[in-house]
């Protein structure tokens, strides 16, 4: 039996220990947020964050989380108020908007760490995130509008 | 004849109601549904939207409701492009409608709606007037109820977001006062109707958010991946790995003792031709995705033998290059351009290569089907629910009818999702187990088992006078082709693969062959954004620019002096089989020159071209063309380092789509499609080795990550009056060619073979 928290709320698993993150998040507790894209941690659109940081959650094991404080896409923000949220719908980011989850969980990690980052910065950043709609022009803003306090 | 008075008269016809089954049986209703009030239509499925339920739904697409909401039904798949938002903006901007009070619903699969393949970029195109008429009616009606309500002539009332206004007075009604009054009056015809002029316009041509964008950033928006159904289990596939070759024998042992799998099932493989059809496999079954897809892992399947295991990709693409060094089928001609070949002169000529290249939508396909009581509702990302029941129908034996097909959000598609194998897939499975199935489709699959892109070779030759200009210009190409898919062995390009950037090159040229050579397909082609345009322009628009560099000319201006002072062109006379046109009438969308000239010279303003002089690394390129009935001129930047590595600081794509329905959304589809396109020309390839595709993720699949792809995209729209045309699809196209001839300009070195990557550039 495992237990850990997923968005604040305490749960216990007792199935597959290989089992990835991913499915139990999206298979057995309905936080379908978070997507599938590769299942090989090649394209970031699992991403999570495993106590505060980005982990591709495809690549993570149910085994590996006793313990552990998972955020997904679900509980960033109550409302959708995230600053980076708010930067992204500022942006108009998503065309499709099947990556981001990911991209918006890779890039509020990545905030975490590097508050005023360069482009060069950015891009090192967020290059494991795949957009094949590409809007990686209205990402990069984004994060910059929300490093800025949403004032860019 | 404005489309509004065809409109009118299609409504006339269908309102005969004995006509209706000669038009079902003919095809023609299709056509006639796009402008179809619902009344004149009998309902055809138990499926019912809420505009149909509201109080006043004058439309299909529109419903009003006694509380003022307003119901509009999107029945095309939203993949990106930001259609599901834009066609009900139209209605709503006509209805006079205040957005904050308008629901969108989502059509299911439905042939009242008209044509829902929702590729070919023409959602706007053949729906604009349709989405127009439907918010007019309502507004007519509306205004029709108030004015008997107050005694008062229809013409002295107006509307003014959500309410009716008589003028005189300053009376006011709101449209959910009125729904229920207004829902009595007879439907308007179109010449009765008032449309909004463009100053009074709310909403089309200003900038507003999708519908769907909170709900996607904060994870609640619902892609095909993301359904769900009660008692629903999970499958994953075995595909035939050489396309064609079927199922031998299946040990299933040790795959069903993986955790959660409960059993395995097996898939016919298709009739030729394979159309729609699943590929044929063996899928595991099991209580989670995860279990599938490990059970998957054990799983041991022997296949016969298929003459496609003699498909390798290099000596194929030896096999196309030599094919279009002969001579074709002749798709066009004008002039003699052997004779003028004969006279000598300066020639030149080139020959260039692209791979295949799968989709690669970040969601893989994926399907729910439940079959029950002989008919199936099935909950899928597709971009085509009216194929996908005809797929789901002919594989199960029942009818188009008893097949519901409800559209996800689709989590990309780019052509891919327009092919509904897939939903097929879990219907077989749901009739097979009795339950709802989920089918998932990992990204192997996806890579291994696309309809892809298709692969090229296309050759150009031109001779030039002493003034550089072409005397005689031969085009020929050679391709695996879409009519592979619906024609088992078929060599030769259909209509629409020559017509888009093969025979429709826009030049005034005395002497001008066009050809196509024969390939055989060894795997599933089918459309990819921009489909054909991709390899017939990157070879066009880099052959032109090896012209202008033989002439000695800069890039732009020569392109310029090819296209001439611009014109409506008249293809027919040149021409083996009609011109057609993306489908659309040429006498609303003909060929005209004068605004291809048009978006090039915007380009070269807006880009600085001719500023700054190539060398040191730096280089810039240029290309134009008209796909999707919408002019593209693309402008590249590239700095090539002392490593050959390529970074794209800058492109600049202007585009002239006729009425723009939502700018903000051309430029986010003309971003996109500069970083697909980059990503297309710089990296991606199909391979194959023994008929087996070699790729299998993202590792060795590459498409454009934030590191690859163009630093800034500006997108420079053309203002203009012209009938709406493409938006999703004709950013791709020129960026390749200009990118090639950036990368010329940069380095001296043309490339002729997609992508780039294989070739060093330093």
């Amino acid at each position: 039996m495992i237990t850990l928290t997923v968005n604040g709320r305490q749960r216990q698993f007792d199935g597959d220990p290989d089992m990835p993150l991913l499915w139990y998040l999206r298979d057995e507790i309905g936080l379908t947020g978070t997507k599938f894209g590769c299942g090989a941690g090649l394209c970031g659109s699992c991403t999570v964050h495993r106590d505060g940081q980005a982990v591709r959650s495809c690549q993570t094991p149910m085994r590996t989380l006793a313990g552990r404080q998972i955020t997904t896409i679900e509980g960033l923000s109550p409302d959708g108020t995230h600053p980076v949220q708010q930067s992204w719908m500022k942006a108009n980011v998503p065309q499709c908007g099947y990556c981001q989850s990911g991209q918006i969980m890779q890039a509020v990690s990545f905030l975490k760490t590097n508050p005023n980052p360069t482009d060069q910065a950015i891009d090192s950043a967020m290059s494991g995130n795949i957009c094949r709609c590409g809007t990686y022009q209205r990402i990069r803003a984004a994060i910059k509008d929300a490093a800025k306090g949403g004032k860019a | 004849m404005s489309s509004l008075t065809q409109s009118k008269e299609l409504i006339e016809n269908v309102s005969r109601r004995h006509f209706l089954g000669g038009m079902f049986a003919t095809g023609a209703f299709v056509l006639a549904a796009r402008v179809v009030p619902s009344e004149l239509l009998a309902q055809t499925s138990a499926f019912q939207t809420q505009a149909e339920g509201a109080a006043l739904h004058p439309s299909v697409y529109l419903g009003i409701q006694p509380d003022g909401t307003v119901f509009i039904v999107t029945h095309r798949s939203e993949m990106g492009t930001g259609i599901r938002t834009a066609l009900p903006i139209i209605a709503a901007d006509e209805l006079d409608a205040d957005w904050k009070r308008v629901t969108i619903e989502q059509g299911i699969g439905d042939v009242k709606y008209g044509d829902q393949n929702t590729d070919g970029s023409k959602s706007i195109r053949d729906f604009y007037d349709t989405f127009r008429l439907a918010g007019a009616s309502a507004r007519s009606m509306l205004i029709t109820a108030a004015a008997s309500q107050w005694g008062v002539p229809a013409a002295d009332c107006t509307t003014e977001l959500h309410e009716v206004v008589h003028r005189g007075t300053n009376r006011r009604l709101g449209f959910g006062a009125l729904a229920a009054a207004a829902g009595k009056l007879p439907v308007p015809k179109a010449e009765q109707l008032q449309f909004k002029t463009k100053s009074a316009l709310r909403y089309v041509g200003k900038d507003f958010p999708v519908y769907d964008l909170a709900d996607i950033v904060t994870g609640k928006a619902q892609f095909g991946m993301d359904a769900k159904r009660p008692g629903m289990v999970y499958a994953s596939i075995e595909h035939p790995p050489v396309y064609g070759s079927k199922v031998q024998s299946v040990d299933d042992k040790t795959a069903l003792t993986v955790k959660g799998v409960t059993g395995t099932a097996t898939i016919d493989a298709f009739k030729p031709p394979h159309g729609f059809q699943p590929l044929g496999g063996v899928a595991v079954i099991a209580d989670s995705t995860w279990a599938a897809l490990q059970g998957r892992k054990k799983l041991v399947v022997n296949w016969d033998a298929s003459p496609h295991a003699s498909f390798n990709s290099e000596p194929f693409k030896l096999s196309m290059i030599e094919t279009v060094h002969q001579p074709g089928k002749v798709v066009r001609n004008v002039g003699n351009v052997e004779a003028e070949f004969a006279k000598g002169g300066k020639v030149i000529e080139a020959t260039y290569y692209a791979p295949l290249a799968a989709h690669a939508s970040m969601e893989p396909p994926v399907a729910i089907a439940d079959f029950r009581d002989g008919k199936v509702t099935c909950w899928a990302s597709v971009q085509n629910p009216q194929a996908t029941q005809e797929t789901i129908a002919a594989a199960l034996g029942i009818k188009k009818e008893d097949v519901t097909c409800h559209v996800a959000l689709l989590g990309g598609g780019f052509g891919r999702k327009s092919k509904p194998d897939f939903a097929a897939e879990a219907a077989i499975l749901s009739k097979k187990l009795g339950k709802p199935v989920k089918v998932v489709w990992s990204r192997e699959d996806d890579l291994k088992f696309d309809f892809y892109h298709s692969t090229a070779a296309v050759y150009h030759k031109a001779t030039l006078d002493s003034a550089g200009k072409p005397t005689a210009w031969l085009a020929r190409s050679a391709f695996p082709p879409i009519a592979s898919t619906f024609e088992a062995g078929a060599k030769y390009g259909l209509d629409l693969e020559h017509g888009m950037g093969l025979n429709d090159l826009p030049y005034e040229l005395a002497n001008h062959r066009v050809e196509n050579g024969p390939a055989e397909a060894h795997l599933r082609i089918g459309w990819f954004r921009a489909v054909a345009n991709n390899y017939h322009v990157f070879a066009s628009g880099s052959f032109a620019d090896e012209l202008a560099h033989a002439a000695g000319k800069d890039s732009l201006q020569y392109l310029l002096e090819l296209i001439g002072p611009g014109k409506v062109l008249d293809l027919k006379s040149q021409l083996a089989a009609e011109y057609w046109n993306y489908g659309a009438p040429y006498a609303k969308y003909p060929i005209d020159t004068r605004r291809l000239r048009r978006v090039l010279e915007i380009a070269g303003e807006k880009s600085n071209w001719g500023k700054k002089k190539p060398g040191n690394g730096w280089g810039i390129g240029i290309a134009a063309h008209r796909s999707f009935n919408t002019y593209v001129a693309s402008v590249v930047e590239v700095e090539v380092d002392s490593t050959g590595r390529v970074r794209i600081p800058r492109i600049d794509q202007v585009y002239d789509a006729g009425v723009v329905i939502a700018p903000e959304r051309g430029r986010s589809q003309f971003e996109g499609a500069a970083v697909m396109g980059a990503g297309l020309a710089m990296l991606g390839e199909i391979t194959a080795a023994n008929g087996r595709v070699t790729q299998s993720n993202f590792n060795d699949f590459r498409v454009a990550r934030m590191s690859d792809a163009p630093v800034q995209v500006n997108v420079h729209m053309v203002d203009s009056d012209a009938p709406p045309s493409g938006i999703g699809e004709p950013g791709v196209p020129p960026v390749i060619p200009a990118l090639a001839n950036a990368i010329f300009s940069a380095t001296g070195k043309r490339v002729r073979e997609l992508p780039f990557s294989k070739t060093k550039l330093v």
